[in-house]
């Protein structure tokens, strides 16, 4: 199976009913599946104009009560930052899948790359949260893809889900689980009478409950800042705690969104911080280092946004040197470099089409 | 009768607090109302209706309805509304935008719900100027007109709206003015009541920005100037070429039966159910 493949399949268990996209090279397999799966469960697929309309279309299917992804890469991914923006503002939770290519512009189609990690995180204007997660293998693309559903109905929110074309499209073995047996968050619906209810309220958990549209709750949507009705505001005492819980919302379940993995960092001196398909690269890398007595540990973050300051700083109290490797020119190891400072960061590049190699981690581990 | 029975009061949101943005004289308020009084004709539940709205002074009147409501994004109203549609069938979906809005930066939008015959109705004010912004011209804008973008006059030809949508495929089609409120009332209602892709365009003015840079005079004389400058579809027809193109042509301009996105694409479900391999589960994926 291959990753594109594993994210269709993750999209249906987690129980996405709405796909709207545009077909893009290297992702338009999980649209070609989905407008095969998704009416059999009569659920809906759209073909739309561009990736703007694509992912409007999905906030409005979200807020029509269906759970709705749209899946592109680069370029289309640079058209929809303005609703990523949108579903932010109006906290409609909605799954972006981006497969990155080889970029800027139209670049190369079938290239992979990791060029969109700061896009994914300030592509669209305005300060807001994010969540993106990145897999690095094509049953971690299915297990991502659910949590990014999950993640995007229990926070009300945009989730990125970041692939390179590697994992995208790279084949191996993956055995899905049964559709029953994977966990499924549903958005909170409110309990209150519709002359009570406040779509942007306040809530024990900053997440106030979203009714859909249809259900009796006739409530205002807009882009603009707006106060717990949802009517536009202009007052500083409305706008600041919205800011302040849209943050706090993400911030707060910082220890349920940022999900690592860990190999060997406890003692080493010398720690890789991997993501995507360079992981693979990673881990061939530490491999052989270790095959020669080299103490070196990996970290594979599968959460990009928001960034694992925690695990970083603690890994940099011990560790001498990180090393990230990227299909980039450097994007994440700035926040690397942010958290561990720049003295200990050793950056491994490429942005130019081609994986990074086990050899060149290698040599950066063993400071060649 | 008291202010709270009057049809347009009780579809008004009694919790936001007026004024409205409009300049006052501003034609938009007459949509609205042509708007309330359709649904109040069809006698629908304000929980069936849905409102969505784009960017600019038309994209502002979702916010005053007691619907289901969404402010969207500049241009791209009618790309939520499809999705909105889509996920909820049984509503009414109508689509409030501008000139500017809906044929400039939604044009490509405008097209494809109107080739797709989705079932929402579109109603798109056309004031001839991008007024929010200040006065800039529009697709809209009349040949040679100003704009504060066209100090020295418009080289643009306008985009004909309704014929745009009519080669696009949509279902029903309509014109009128804000002056004619009455016939607006009915071309609202009649396109909401069809299934399919239903467009009216209620010929607006700007008082404020085009007709302050025109010298078109006050809101009254741009009222006016539309009673006087437009025509019944019947009277048009028998008018030269050259006379009916210095005219508004008003009328409905298409009204067609033919089948509608969210029906075809429920025979779709049906299709895909009985699929040989419709019973192929996640975990059967290809390996």
């Amino acid at each position: 199976m291959q990753g594109n493949e594993a994210i269709a399949w993750g999209a249906l268990a987690a129980g996405c009913m709405f796909y709207a996209g545009y077909p893009i090279t290297p992702s338009t397999e999980i649209a070609e599946m989905l407008s095969r799966e998704l009416p059999k469960i009569g659920g809906k697929f759209i073909q739309m104009e561009d990736e703007i309309a694509s992912l409007a279309a999905c906030i409005g299917a979200s807020v029509g009560g269906l759970k709705a992804m749209t899946a592109t890469s680069g370029p289309g991914f640079s058209l929809m930052q303005e609703h990523i923006g949108y579903a932010a503002m109006t906290e409609v939770p909605c799954v972006v899948v981006d497969v990155q290519r080889l970029g800027p512009s139209t670049g190369q189609a079938t290239s992979p790359s990791q060029g969109d990690v700061m896009q994914a995180r300030w592509g669209t204007h305005g300060d807001h949260p994010i969540i993106a997660l990145s897999p690095t293998s094509v049953r971690q693309s299915f297990d991502l893809t659910v949590t990014a559903f999950n993640f995007s109905e229990r926070y009300r929110t945009p989730v990125i889900l970041l692939l390179d074309e590697v994992v995208a499209h790279m084949r191996e073995k993956a055995d899905l689980p049964e559709p029953d047996s994977v966990e499924r968050v549903e958005r909170v619906a409110t309990s209150v009478p519709p002359e009570w209810y406040k779509p942007y309220g306040d809530s024990r958990s900053d997440v106030p409950p979203m009714a859909n549209f249809g259900a009796g709750y006739r409530y205002h949507i807009t882009g603009m800042f707006h106060d717990p009705a949802g009517y536009p505001t202009q007052r500083l005492d409305e706008i600041d705690p919205w800011v302040e819980r849209v943050h706090r919302k993400i911030e707060r379940n910082i220890h349920d969104i940022v999900m690592v993995e860990e190999d060997g960092t406890g003692s080493a001196r010398t720690v890789v911080v991997a993501y995507g398909g360079t992981v693979r690269s990673a881990r061939h890398a530490v491999k052989l280092a270790r095959q020669r007595r080299c103490k070196v540990g990996l970290v594979t973050l599968l959460t990009i946004w928001p960034f694992a300051e925690d695990v970083i700083a603690r890994i940099a109290r011990t560790a001498k040197r990180i090393i990230v490797p990227e299909m980039n020119l450097g994007q994440l190891a700035l926040e690397v470099e942010r958290i561990a400072g720049r003295h200990k960061v050793v950056r491994v590049n490429r942005a130019n089409g081609h994986m990074v190699t086990p050899q060149m981690i290698l040599d950066a581990i063993e400071g060649k | 009768m008291s202010r709270e029975e009057h049809s347009a009061y009780s579809y008004l949101r009694q919790t936001k607090k007026f004024p409205n943005v409009w300049c006052s004289g501003c034609g938009i308020g007459i949509v609205m109302g042509a708007l309330i009084r359709a649904v109040d004709r069809l006698e629908l539940e304000k929980n069936e209706v849905a409102v969505v709205s784009g960017i600019g002074c038309a994209g502002r009147m979702s916010v005053y309805l007691d619907f289901n409501t969404m402010h969207t994004t500049h241009g791209r109203a009618l790309a939520f509304a499809t999705g909105l549609k889509i996920a909820q069938p049984k509503l009414k979906v109508i689509v409030v935008m501008g000139d500017g809005d809906a044929l400039a930066i939604g044009g490509n939008h405008f097209i494809h719900a109107a080739r797709r015959n989705i079932d929402l109705t579109a109603i798109v004010v056309n004031n001839e100027i991008y007024g929010m912004t200040g006065g800039q011209y529009s697709p809209t804008t009349p040949l040679n007109s100003r704009a504060t973008t066209a100090p020295y006059g418009n080289i643009e030809q306008p985009l004909p709206t309704c014929d745009l949508a009519i080669a696009a495929g949509a279902s029903y089609v309509a014109r009128s003015t804000v002056y004619h409120s009455v016939e607006l009332d009915r071309y609202i209602e009649q396109a909401i009541r069809k299934n399919g892709f239903s467009l009216v365009e209620a010929v607006s003015y700007c008082h404020t920005t085009f007709g302050r840079i025109n010298k078109l005079g006050s809101a009254v004389d741009m009222m006016r100037q539309l009673k006087d400058n437009s025509v019944s579809r019947s009277a048009a027809e028998k008018l030269a070429p050259e006379e009916r193109a210095s005219k508004i042509v008003r009328g409905v301009l298409c009204d067609l039966d033919k089948p509608e996105y969210t029906a075809l694409y429920q025979q779709v479900i049906e299709r895909a159910k009985t699929a040989p391999d419709s019973q192929r589960r996640v975990g059967g994926g290809r390996q």
